[in-house]
């Protein structure tokens, strides 16, 4: 019996393999060294890490071919996702190094899991075989669950810890099932089915061709698990039960971090899926991907009207905006693919610098995200009211901010598809949205501070504060001159194709 | 793909839950039933639990590291003999592939060393 060892070509995987070995070598470093000191290595070793995987992910700009036995897609969505996912990463660090240092919980663990975490969504992004992306979303999922709880003395973190890595073990249960329905449906888990791997090699994409019509019933039902599966992952409604308690109860660089990072890699795996993969069969997910846009953009936008502390309503805001991506996806057209990234992208910046204000606000161990503790803010510090404002605006889709661009380019690929009730749909929840965004501006500029409230910002680090200036500086920056973001997002809309 | 070609799937599906129902029920009316304090204990046959941990008193999360850190080396090995017998196979592509998997086996166990991982005293 002869053995098929796979080749091994580095080049796909190099930045996730960069930033594991950069998360190993910082928890060991940080063991050898031991307790106490400054700590200053970690965030200069991870920044290091980041830095040579956004390297190495544009040297796989421009490629396009299977790798590693037909596991690993290279191609420039993939290419476009890591790159994103790094940026994010990046602020991630920096500001967790400001927050972090100031609460005294600043460990490796975090910097190692965080790096770990983003290796994992790196690879979703490039997965081409559906056990690859159950891998890949184990392994940041396994590492988001210890970040969400990191903050152990708090009872609020440890709950949502605990909500989040019940329900998330529950939604891969859907994902599996979804696999196994393909496997039963063409005999292997492989999206494309290709090349190398010798004559007969099934996969999605092949089987959709060759296999007679009518024989796609548990493909359907395969797709229906899959989306199930991801929609979790992404914070879809129905499945969002956990992200405001989650959003709520994690330290607000991991909740940004996963409003960011974690959508972008689900909405990566989804991308693939259904405006790639499962294209031929868009007219029977088509139906399920448009009640489950309907909802997210309705409910996320309507419950986050009576949330009182400022994490819930971004939590519910962020499940909103899953629902814009997804029109970009239901378009399924190219404008819909790169709109989509570029939502995301955008979208991901502008939350994280929402949460990096929130990170300073705050205070040690955040005791103060209601909305009224943000009261009279201006007055206090006009330059952190004025970001959160930039922010908040973008992200009710003001014009002149980025949030603006995005939805733009989403609601016009959907028009361009002949889905325009969708697009009103997806205006008046934009409507319902800015009324608790314009709340919040509200009670920071047209409110009294309160008597004896402690003074808003206390000790934090240059790095959040460059944090938030950068992001903001990118809010409005991109939100005037567009264009050279979306044209990489729109070069960014070739997947792996056998023909060329 | 036809559905009569699944009856029979059906069909032990149900028999079997049915023997295993009733194999419970019918053993749980008609055995004897001797309660003696050796049959209470948690291993019938094998050495005598902590004291303590029979009080409903809380035992060292330690164990649990330790069955952990068990688990992770104990893996190790299993890969290493499949490794062993295909060794000329594979040539090069395993001793590079087991050099990653050893390689990380290794930072994982400076990691627990130097962490005191592996110490059992506070």
């Amino acid at each position: 019996m002869g053995l098929n060892t796979p080749e091994i070509e580095l080049l796909g995987i190099a930045p996730e393999i960069a930033l594991v070995v950069g998360a190993l070598f910082i928890l060991i470093v940080d063991a050898i060294i031991g307790e106490g000191g400054n700590k200053w290595h970690l965030w200069i070793l991870s920044t290091i890490a980041l830095g040579v995987s956004i390297f190495l992910a544009v040297q796989a700009w421009g490629s396009n071919e299977l790798q590693m036995g037909d596991m690993i897609a290279v191609d420039g969505f993939a290419a476009f996702v890591k790159i994103t996912l790094a940026v994010f990463a990046l602020l991630t660090v920096w500001l967790s190094r400001s927050y972090l240092h100031r609460d005294g919980i600043e460990e490796s663990e975090f910097y190692g899991l965080l790096l770990f975490a983003v290796a994992g969504m790196m690879l979703m992004a490039s997965a081409a075989d559906l056990i690859m992306v159950f891998l890949a979303l184990e392994t940041f999922s396994l590492a988001l669950y210890v970040l969400v709880g990191f903050r152990r003395t708090s009872l609020t973190g440890q709950e949502s810890a605990m909500k989040y890595f019940l329900l998330g073990a529950f939604s891969s249960t859907f994902l599996l099932l979804g696999i196994a329905f393909v496997y039963g449906a063409i005999g292997s888990t492989q999206m494309y089915g290709s090349s190398a791997a010798g004559a007969g090699a099934q996969g999605i994409a092949t089987a959709l061709v060759s296999l007679p019509a009518g024989e796609f019933t548990l493909l359907v039902i395969a797709t229906g698990l899959l989306v199930v599966g991801l929609g979790f992952k992404v914070a879809a409604v129905p499945f969002h039960m956990w992200t405001p308690d989650a959003y709520q109860g994690a330290p607000s660089p991991v909740t940004g971090f996963m409003a960011a990072a974690t959508k972008l890699a689900g909405f990566a795996a989804l991308i693939r899926l259904l405006d790639a993969i499962l294209f031929p069969l868009r007219g029977d997910w088509r139906p399920l991907v448009i009640g489950i846009a309907v909802l997210t953009m309705v409910v996320g936008s309507v419950l986050a009207v009576v949330q009182e502390d400022l994490k819930r309503l971004l939590a519910y805001s962020s499940i909103a905006h899953a629902g814009f991506v997804f029109t970009g996806i239901i378009a399924s057209n190219d404008r819909g693919v790169s709109g989509s990234l570029f939502y995301l992208a955008t979208y991901g910046i502008t939350v994280l610098g929402a949460f990096a204000v929130i990170a300073v606000l705050g205070g040690r161990d955040e005791r103060r995200t209601t909305v009224d503790d943000f009261r009279g803010l201006f007055y206090e510090s006009p330059l952190l009211a004025g970001a959160l404002t930039l922010f908040l605006l973008s992200l009710a889709g003001v014009p002149a901010t980025v949030g603006f661009v995005g939805k733009l380019v989403v609601f016009g690929a959907a028009v361009e598809a002949g889905y325009s009730w969708l697009v009103v749909v997806g205006v008046l929840a934009s409507a319902v949205a800015a009324f608790f965004y314009l709340k919040v501006l509200v009670v920071m500029y047209m409110q009294e501070r309160q008597e004896g409230a402690e003074p808003a910002t206390s000790g934090y680090g240059g790095l959040a504060t460059g944090v938030i200036g950068l992001a903001a500086l990118a809010t409005v920056a991109l939100g005037l001159y567009w264009s050279p973001l979306i044209d990489f997002a729109e070069r960014a809309t070739f997947f792996f194709s056998a023909g060329g | 793909m036809s559905l009569p070609a699944y009856l029979p799937i059906l069909f032990l599906l149900v028999l079997s839950t049915l023997f295993a129902v009733a194999s419970i029920w019918v053993s749980s009316k008609l055995g004897p039933r001797k309660w003696t304090v050796a049959k209470l204990q948690p291993y019938e046959s094998g050495i005598v639990p902590e004291e303590g941990v029979a009080e409903n008193e809380r035992f060292p999360v330690k164990f649990y590291l330790v069955a952990m850190l068990f688990i992770i080396f104990d893996i190790e090995t299993v890969f290493l003999y499949p490794w062993a017998v295909a060794y000329e196979e594979l040539a090069l592509f395993g001793l590079i592939e087991m050099g990653v998997f050893v390689g990380l086996l290794v930072a994982v166990y400076v990691y627990v060393w130097k962490r005191g991982g592996l110490e059992w005293a506070e």
